[in-house]
């Protein structure tokens, strides 16, 4: 196995080369595996006309981090893919709204199950599956169903990225990914769907051979750059949720 | 946990209880963020339900106590939760990847709209631009049981039980049971069947605030 040091000064450094026009994918679910400090980087590094694919566009929870909003308000975005581009009660409005509703951003919203499999199928080398999910809902109108063994199902393509950004709790040199409880959620699938994938992650950047084969989450293989998350202040960590009143 | 001020019938929590004991020894249960959540406070005595969350935790427990929270650990709802013994954490494509075979026996939602055909609406607000699905188109289409809770009525009081939903559905027919705070009713294609009526509440009372028949 190649000793190739895949670590990154800076998380400047780890998002310098990405151009306008790129696709990213962001893991992180709620706080979990969100990788804000990349999110940080890519708003400080000014790359245009991105299309961003994550769960949610983020802002719907306080305090507020950085998230996919924040480069949008940024006129950083031409497009998000995420399985929730609007708020479910009509008495709350996430940030992105106001940019969606003014025609600013486009939007395509995906199941969220159709979405990882979308990613996963991408990094697997499957152009596209069939799934019942959406199977006689608006999402399906006008596309390709297909009925195997008497059911229904609809044809969904693989969705590649350019980049994927995506935190874990400990890493090698080599790249391979370890995370931690709920911070696993869409990051190995986003890591598997790019031609780049950077971490940015918790702990000390161990020597590769230091970790157990068999406890790697993400392989090196689809890992390319990593870079240490400094502490507080500096480095950005997740933070206890403040609970709204409803 | 107080109930909806100035709603008759079962309160929040009692609509949420009266869903948890339709869950068997067992079985695998994905809970909706909101409403369903308090399925979880019920007691179904020595029935063992194990809980899974979208982002791949299977079997967590009850809300961290204050201070013993791992900011990495949440539910669906992006709560800080706990893990029972026995459970796993697995990422976002082999948790859909159990909901998709149909491995979850039931799951529990909010919705706005259930039909009396067991279509239901709960991902898109009239007039809204984009929408927020989650994971519940996903569990929708593949769950073994869908159950929903809602209030019984719109705050202006038109029916949320419907021949046919007028917002766009999650999923077609597929509605198991559905918990108001009237009580619980099941879709049997061209109306209503009580299974249950909260304390207090007439069949004539249900009838008139339902826009569909309703069975006995």
């Amino acid at each position: 196995m190649s000793q190739r040091n895949k670590v990154v000064a800076s998380f400047a450094e780890a998002v310098r080369d990405i151009p306008d026009g790129a696709t990213i994918g962001f893991g992180g679910f709620a706080m979990p595996g969100t990788p804000f400090n990349l999110i940080k980087a890519l708003a400080e590094q000014g790359a245009r006309n991105l299309t961003l694919v994550a769960n949610t566009t983020g802002g719907a929870q306080q305090p507020r981090m950085p998230d996919i909003a924040m480069l949008v308000e940024n006129g950083q975005v031409r497009k998000v893919i995420c399985a929730f581009t609007a708020a479910t009660r009509a008495s709350d409005v996430l940030p992105f709204t106001k940019y969606y509703e003014a025609g600013e951003v486009e939007a395509e919203l995906v199941p969220q199950g159709t979405l990882a499999e979308r990613m996963r199928a991408a990094g697997a080398g499957i152009p596209a599956f069939y799934t019942p999910t959406a199977v006689g809902t608006e999402l399906a109108e006008g596309r390709e169903t297909r009925v195997i063994n008497g059911r229904e199902y609809l044809l969904e393509y693989a969705l590649p990225l350019d980049y994927a950004f995506v935190r874990a709790r400990r890493a090698d040199t080599f790249g391979n990914l370890r995370f931690w409880r709920s911070q696993r959620n869409f990051n190995p699938v986003m890591a598997m769907a790019a031609r780049v994938t950077i971490a940015e992650v918790d702990e000390e950047i161990l020597p590769a051979g230091a970790m157990d084969p068999d406890d790697v989450h993400t392989p090196g293989i689809f890992v390319h750059r990593i870079v240490k998350v400094p502490p507080a202040p500096d480095g950005i960590w997740p933070q206890k949720r403040q609970e709204r009143n409803r | 946990m107080s109930g909806t001020k100035g709603s008759k019938g079962w309160n929040r929590q009692q609509m949420a209880d009266r869903i948890a004991q339709e869950f068997q020894d067992g079985w695998i249960v994905n809970l909706g963020v909101g409403l369903p959540t308090l399925c979880s406070n019920t007691d179904i005595g020595d029935r063992e339900v194990i809980y899974h969350s979208e982002n791949g935790v299977i079997g967590y427990g009850p809300i961290a106590a204050p201070g013993t929270e791992d900011l990495n650990l949440v539910n669906a709802g992006g709560q800080n939760v706990t893990l029972k013994p026995g459970a796993a954490v697995v990422h976002h494509a082999d948790s859909f990847a159990i909901i998709r075979s149909g491995r979850i026996d039931a799951t529990v939602m909010g919705a706005y709209e259930v039909a009396c055909n067991g279509d239901f609406a709960n991902w898109k607000i009239a007039g809204a631009k984009g929408g927020g699905i989650g994971g519940a188109m996903d569990l929708a289409a593949c769950a073994k049981r869908v159950f929903i809770i809602l209030e019984h009525t719109t705050r202006d009081g038109k029916p949320r039980l419907v021949r046919q939903c007028a917002l766009p559905v999650t999923a077609r027919g597929v509605v198991t049971l559905a918990a108001t705070n009237f009580g619980l009713f099941e879709p049997t294609g061209e109306a209503f069947r009580v299974r249950d009526l909260a304390p207090g509440v007439t069949l004539e009372e249900v009838r008139a605030a339902t826009g569909c028949p309703v069975l006995a």
